[in-house]
């Protein structure tokens, strides 16, 4: 009875609220809900849920009153979407913060994400997507020095599902920019920038195996120059020892460099990046595994796939160890010209190429444990990752666009995916995009892919229509068929009719259909997506 | 309990989410730009015009649509309104360093910055990419709008029509 009273009640009172707080300074906040039926399948590899559905939801209201802004964010997992760790199941405040910011000075209490250069000694973020909340509940400092000099300092623990992990993060992080700081240099067109950074994380040293370090401490230095269209950024970081569940508890250092460069003028473009990888995994917890308590980020170098078929084999960033290469160019052949045709035409080609590192065991894990030593100057044949992707864009009319593009890869799945006996996977990959517009906001959007391979589970092929109706609503069908797949019973469609409506900042969603496992990446962290089958709706909003 | 907190989250966010424009003013929030240099969100001006925001990546599909879209009207839509634009990259830390690139390459005369640690997607509550806004020329959001189908620009366009002729 008191709940029903309670919940009446606040349907008069929580509008009252907000439009008091709503006249007094701004509250704006997002918010999602994304739910899933489970039907078993044992064909595709669905499993029987015990719950029938799963549910992860959030709202995140921010209030800002002048110099000052304060939000929270509340998170509901009634139990968690398949994929998503059991961990999260539960409701309640996942982060809040109160922060006061002016020109000079700006302080956060509570939960914040902050990031160091590029990520390679610290970095705390949300990805919803991937269930990774790696926020900091602690204090955050910043402050402006001088002109072109600022620091950062950071204190606290960090999110471990509904409680906070054991570690202490400390970190402080410091920029110059020269040109604001020396006279004159403003106007120079070269342009200069530096920074450093120290983190370190104590956790108490109670393994009852090995001696290891309470403190680890981690530091990086980082430079950034730009010059018209050229740019360059670099950046190296070194780990003390760090022997923890995901390095087999050696005391091998750990290191990171990478480097960036491209120069673009109006319709050409080349970057150029490069990148080495020992042993960097750095987390608050020496027990913790997979995506939880990171203190830093190792960034992938080849792109986010954005088709369905080039997603089967996603890159995952490799923390004990890797090297890589990756180049791009871009070409947009002129408008008028006879490739280019009206409307210009657009090229890309881009390369990856990862390997192991060139190590050299030590045999020392009875005495020294430094598990190994690495020559950087060269790379180990043992193929991790290559990738070629040539895409062409040309828009025929203002009515019909197309995009083509071709992959060729090589992905070592026992790597990358921790699996044993599969090997490198190597697959040709072609997909054909097109859109046409029937009406002034009706657009039919079609896509043709098709993945070759004679591994894992053979080829793929995938279709896709959807259409918009107006400009509020869409509906459409896919279909992703493991026509390829050596086991004849497991050459399956996997089948979905999606539709939904869009409304400003409002999407919904809903679709119906099957979901063959995998795995999802984004920036090179992956988590497992299971199989499934059934009904899924999912709600988005900001406001 | 657990039905009766998600249900009145829902109750919050339903009541808010009926208000068509935000009305909040750009955040102060520190971020970079396309150079690297250190900046801030409140900056952004266009002398009482209004101006159009939009959240993209250099991954994202129907951004690179969206944004080849307006290019083509950006001249047109100048010399109506003398809106601007300002694209806010959220490429993660490797694909930073290829925006500027990307940018000059697609020949877009937008101003570009790039969220690198997401701290303006966070305090402006974007949600997924694209994300377009407008914005008056006080500096308030006005419009909001997720997702690109063919044509939605020229629904931002309005929105930006009628700011314009506010003036």
């Amino acid at each position: 009875m008191l709940k029903k009273l309670l919940f009446i009640t606040s349907l008069f009172v929580v509008p009252i609220l907000q439009a008091q707080v709503l006249d007094q300074g701004q509250l704006h906040g997002s918010m999602e809900i994304d739910a899933q039926t489970y039907k078993p399948d044992s064909v595709i590899g669905a499993p029987s849920v015990p719950e029938k559905m799963g549910m992860n939801a959030f709202t995140q209201l921010d209030y800002t009153n002048g110099k000052i802004s304060a939000g929270v964010r509340y998170e509901a997992y009634e139990d968690a979407l398949n994929g998503y760790d059991a961990r999260y199941n539960g409701q309640g405040i996942a982060y809040k913060y109160i922060r006061f910011a002016d020109s000079t000075i700006d302080v956060t209490a509570g939960n914040f994400y902050e990031q160091f250069g590029s990520g390679l000694v610290l970095r705390s973020y949300w990805q919803y997507q991937l269930g990774v909340d790696n926020s900091i509940d602690g204090i955050r400092l910043k402050y402006n020095i001088y002109k072109g000099i600022s620091v950062k300092g950071v204190i606290g623990h960090q999110r471990y599902f509904w409680g906070e992990g054991t570690g202490i993060v400390r970190g402080i992080d410091g920029e110059i920019n020269l040109n604001q700081l020396i006279p004159h240099w403003d106007t120079v067109k070269t342009k200069i920038i530096l920074g450093g950074s120290f983190v370190s994380n104590y956790q108490a040293p109670d393994n009852t195996t090995y001696n290891v370090p309470g403190n680890v401490g981690a530091s990086a230095g980082r430079i950034t120059i730009s010059n018209g269209g050229f740019s360059f950024y670099s950046e190296y970081a070194y780990k003390i020892n760090d022997p923890s569940v995901v390095n087999a508890y050696i005391y091998h250092p750990g290191q990171a460099f990478l480097v960036r460069t491209n120069y673009s003028t109006k319709g050409f473009s080349v970057s150029l990046s490069g990148e080495s990888i020992d042993n960097m995994s750095f987390k608050s917890d020496r027990t913790a595994t997979q995506n939880n308590l990171d203190i830093n980020y190792l960034p992938a170098l080849p792109r986010d796939e954005t088709y369905q078929l080039a997603q089967i084999y996603p890159y995952a960033t490799q923390p004990n160890g890797e090297m890589g290469l990756d180049a791009e160019m871009r070409y947009t052949i002129p408008k008028g010209s006879l490739l280019g045709g009206e409307h210009g035409t657009e090229l890309d080609a881009e390369f990856s190429a990862i390997n192991a590192l060139d190590t050299t065991n030590l045999n020392d894990l009875n005495t020294t444990r430094q598990a190994y030593s690495v020559n950087y100057f060269g790379v180990s044949s043992k193929i991790y990752f290559n990738n070629l992707t040539l895409e062409l864009k040309h828009k025929f009319s203002s009515k019909f666009r197309m995009i083509l593009q071709y992959q060729d890869e090589a992905y070592n799945k026992d790597v990358i995916q921790d699996e044993v006996g599969y090997g490198i996977i190597h697959c040709n990959i072609g997909i054909a995009d097109g859109y046409y517009r029937i009406a002034e906001s009706n657009t039919l959007h079609l896509e043709f892919q098709e993945l070759y391979t004679k591994k894992d589970q053979g080829s793929w092929a995938f279709g896709m229509a959807e259409m918009n109706f107006g400009s509020n609503w869409f509906a459409g069908l896919l279909d992703e068929y493991n026509y390829g797949n050596p086991i004849s019973n497991q050459q399956i469609h996997y089948y979905t009719i999606t539709g939904g409506y869009t409304h400003n900042a409002l999407r919904v969603t809903l679709g119906y259909g099957k979901t063959r496992s995998g795995i999802l990446c984004v920036g090179g962290v992956c988590r497992e997506v299971p199989a499934s089958d059934g009904f899924s709706i999912s709600i988005t909003n900001s406001f | 309990m657990r039905g009766y907190i998600i249900a009145i989250l829902i109750l919050i966010s339903g009541n808010l989410f009926s208000q068509e424009v935000r009305d909040a003013k750009i955040p102060a929030v520190p971020i970079k730009t396309v150079s690297g240099l250190p900046f801030n969100t409140s900056k952004f001006n266009n002398n009482g015009k209004p101006m159009i925001i939009d959240f993209w990546a250099t991954w994202c599909v129907p951004c690179i649509k969206e944004l080849n879209a307006i290019a083509d009207k950006y001249d047109y839509w100048q010399k109506e309104t003398g809106v601007k634009m300002i694209i806010i990259a959220v490429d993660t830390v490797h694909n930073t360093t290829t925006v500027a690139s990307f940018v000059k390459n697609k020949g877009w005369r937008y101003e570009v910055y790039l969220d690198q640690d997401g701290k303006v997607q966070e305090a402006m509550n974007v949600m997924d990419t694209p994300c377009t806004m407008v914005v008056d020329g006080s500096g308030k959001i006005v419009w909001v709008h997720n997702s690109y189908n063919d044509g939605d620009e020229d629904k931002a366009f309005e929105v930006v029509k009628k700011l314009a002729a506010k003036k």
